[in-house]
């Protein structure tokens, strides 16, 4: 005991020193000499009994088996008792196996409970200072009270012996366990322990190390993006996206039609995989017609603006000036057979080369020549044989009939990219036997058949169809001579054909056509006569070049021959003159001078044309200011011998176009007084076209009317 | 010979063209009259002239679009058409009055 007590009675002071270093406010920090954590620890002794058996090693290890049982083995088993339902004695499994080999009653109160309060009043203990005792024994035996008070006085010494001492007040006192709690609140706060077998042990398990582990992945693919969006571009988005929903549709409705496209597309693909270069085409063609219209700069100028200053102080003259010149390498040698404007694209023409001259038959070709490229044509097609004459359609402006030297007529599509004609009729099926001169298309028929009729020196005049792929004829009418049929050297009869050199088809009158012929006649026919003419009249002395009907007035047409004339003639006069042929006079009668290739009548007047002679003049006519002399005639071939061969108005603008016989087309501006149109009264609104119609024929009527009176001052 | 190739090839014959350049969409010169320095300038510049162009228009009216550029100087004419992925360039001379 007194060796116990000496650690404790060091543990007073110390504590004491500590605390009051605390009030001084030293580190509260610091780690002591280790005394403080050794104090709570109970040093163990081991208490043998004085009784207990010495045993050696071997009796120690010796082992005794022992099976406990939950049977009692003094239960009896073989219980009977008796059953009133079966009415026989039955032996009953359950057997009570409780056996009790030990019974105490607690001494033990609740301090709250009225027992506890009685003994308290009893012992004289009062409620308050009962406060620190919360439970007082039962039954305090003379022994325990003495040594509840003798441990109150040792209470504060010696914890440590408190088991020692319990021990030996051994198992059976009641009232052991009772100071332990006293003893626990006295010593302020410390841990209770179970007095009689307590050892504290303490111990720390392993931790895990800890270990950090990544791992880093390859980084997925970027891309840095930027654009600003402008307003065209969202509308090409939603264009491209409205075609593709547009698509969509269509694919869900015609199932059937994939193959079709898949051929479409391959052929697309076909097309647009040309050369890199073939790209740039139409940029090529805008950029080589701004290269020209830089270069002929000027004359673009005069075409649109210049008009001629001096035409203001002369009433009865005008000029034409030249413009533009077409030339084509491949056509230097060969003669302008015919011109056609185009009638949708103002600034297009076609012109068509060959040769007048029997012994020099080549080859031919036809040219689109537009205003905007004055220096290379459109396009081109080159033909085995001359070609003598073409016309363009007026509503289909990509068909375009020709006529050739060798007698056969073609269509060429200027669409399609091809280089020969779409149709083109053989031996077999129609070809005339002589050139064909002039060809000219007609409204479609009831069945909306492209038709177009030709004229040539064979005498036949031929109505052709376009029936799907092929070209049906059919002759219209066979000129004859009047004369009947020649005899031959020896006897026979051989008909004598007219041999047709022009013709020209009546503008408001589908059926009725005339045909000028090579022996210098002029006949009216009609579609529905193949045998016979309305009409006939001895026009020229030598071969007609050609027949136009007046634009305005229904019965107005002029001729030109070659015997140096044009003449002006007014179908359908009185009845008497038809008797005789012969004895028809033209209207008016102009003497060129010269074989006289071509005439034509201005789109804009009704009094107003134009001709071209084979010394290079052309000559412009306007019978409202002068009924006897040009208005202007004037020299356009570059040299002496050339010839001019055609003429042709464009419909819109104020130029006309002019070819000679050595590939030339020169475009010529008709000067103010050549073209003169009726003023317009101030305050009163622009002419309709009924009204212009109406004006243009009156002013040719009244002219007409003067003529009439004194058919002598013509001739 | 192709169509476009003789087209060109009269562009260039022509009277006052000094040259003729084909750029394609990248603005790198893929054709080309000039000496290397020239045509690369030439191109450089222009493409971002007619793209900045054409944006305009189509900014001005998406439906639109610009067909030709041409820039008139005192020296000389340059002609711009774009033309689906290319840009023909054609400078002339101008005329001398």
């Amino acid at each position: 005991m007194p060796a116990k007590a000496v650690p404790k009675a060091k543990q007073v002071p110390e504590r004491q020193r500590r605390i009051t270093r605390g009030r001084d406010g030293d580190d509260m920090t610091e780690v002591g000499d280790g005394t403080d954590a050794d104090d709570w620890t109970q040093t163990k002794t081991l208490v043998k009994p004085e009784d207990q058996l010495d045993l050696n090693d071997l009796e120690l290890k010796e082992e005794f088996t022992r099976i406990l049982t939950a049977n009692n083995p003094h239960a009896p088993q073989n219980i009977v008792r008796y059953s009133f339902k079966e009415r026989q004695y039955k032996h009953t499994s359950s057997v009570d196996q409780l056996a009790v080999h030990f019974a105490l009653d607690g001494n033990m109160l609740h301090k709250d409970s009225d027992e506890a309060r009685r003994q308290r009043q009893k012992m004289g203990l009062s409620d308050a200072a009962d406060g620190d005792v919360p439970l007082a024994s039962a039954q305090p035996s003379e022994q325990a009270l003495n040594e509840g008070a003798e441990e109150k006085a040792a209470a504060e010494a010696a914890q440590g012996e408190d088991s020692g001492e319990k021990g030996e007040l051994g198992e059976g006192e009641a009232g052991a366990g009772t100071p332990l709690p006293k003893e626990g609140a006295a010593s302020g706060g410390k841990k209770l322990t179970n007095q009689f077998n307590y050892s504290e042990r303490a111990s720390q398990t392993y931790n895990n190390p800890y270990r950090d582990r990544t791992t880093a992945t390859e980084p997925p693919p970027r891309a840095s993006f930027s654009s600003n969006a402008t307003q065209w571009e969202i509308y090409d988005a939603y264009t491209e996206d409205f075609e593709k929903q547009e698509k969509t549709k269509e694919k869900k409705v015609v199932p059937g039609r994939k193959e079709e496209e898949k051929t479409r597309k391959k052929l697309a693909i076909t097309e647009t995989s040309g050369d890199d270069i073939s790209r740039v085409g139409t940029a090529a063609k805008i950029v080589e017609r701004m290269v020209n219209q830089n270069t002929f700069d000027d004359i673009a100028q005069d075409f649109k603006y210049y008009e001629d200053t001096s035409d203001e102080y002369r009433e009865m003259e005008g000029t034409i000036l030249p413009l533009w010149r077409f030339s084509y390498e491949k056509a230097k040698k060969l003669a302008v057979t015919s011109l056609c404007w185009n009638p949708t694209y103002k600034d297009l023409f076609a012109a068509s080369y060959g040769s007048y001259d029997f012994m020099k038959q080549g080859n031919g070709l036809i040219v689109f020549y537009t205003l905007k490229n004055p220096s290379f044509p459109e396009s081109a097609y080159e033909t085995d044989s001359g070609v003598m004459c073409l016309d363009i359609h007026p509503d289909h402006p990509y068909q375009v009939a020709a006529g050739f030297y060798d007698g056969s007529v073609a269509v060429f599509n200027t669409v399609e990219r091809k280089d020969g004609p779409v149709h083109r009729c053989t031996a077999k099926n129609g070809k005339h036997t002589d050139p064909v001169w002039q060809v000219r298309w007609q409204k479609d028929d009831a069945d909306n058949n492209m038709n177009f009729f030709s004229v040539s020196s064979d005498g036949r005049v031929v109505h052709w169809t376009i029936v799907k792929n092929e070209m049906i004829f059919q002759d219209v009418i066979q000129l004859t001579l009047s004369d009947g049929p020649a005899e031959g050297p020896d006897g026979i009869k051989v008909p004598t054909t007219g041999c047709g050199t022009a013709f020209d088809f009546h503008k408001q009158k589908d059926y009725l056509f005339l045909v000028g012929t090579e022996e210098g006649k002029v006949h009216v026919c009609s579609k529905a006569y193949t045998s016979h003419f309305i009409d006939t009249m001895d026009a020229h002395n030598m071969a007609v070049y050609k027949v136009a009907w007046n634009h305005y007035h229904p019965k107005i047409f002029c001729t030109c021959s070659a015997d140096w004339n044009v003449k002006i003639w007014e179908n359908g006069g009185k009845p008497t003159d038809n008797a005789e042929p012969t004895s028809k006079k033209p209207l008016f009668c102009f003497d060129l001078n010269n074989s006289v290739g071509d005439v034509a009548w201005a789109p804009y007047s009704s009094t107003v044309f134009a001709a071209v002679t084979a010394d290079g003049k052309v000559y412009v006519y306007d019978l409202n200011i002068n009924k006897y002399e040009p208005l202007c005639e004037q020299m356009v071939a570059q040299k002496k011998k050339t010839k001019l061969t055609h003429i042709e108005f464009n419909p819109t603008y104020p130029i006309i176009i002019v070819g000679d016989d050595r590939g030339n087309v020169t475009s010529l501006k008709l000067s103010p007084n050549l073209r003169k149109i009726p003023k317009e009264k101030k305050g009163q609104p622009a002419m309709d076209t009924a009204q212009r119609l109406e004006f243009e024929n009156t002013k040719l009527t009244k002219i007409l009317s003067m003529v009439r009176e004194q058919p002598d001052v013509t001739k | 010979m192709s169509d476009v190739e003789e087209v060109l090839k009269r562009i260039q014959g022509h009277k006052g063209v000094i040259g003729t350049i084909v750029i394609n969409q990248d603005g790198i010169p893929i054709r080309t009259t000039l000496d290397n320095s020239t045509t690369v300038q030439y191109a450089g510049l222009l493409c971002s002239l007619t793209q900045k162009a054409r944006s305009t228009v189509r900014d001005l009216d998406p439906s639109n679009d610009l067909t030709f550029l041409r820039i008139r100087s005192k020296k000389n004419e340059i002609m711009c058409a774009p033309c689906s992925e290319y840009l023909l360039v054609v400078i002339q001379a101008a005329e001398v009055q």
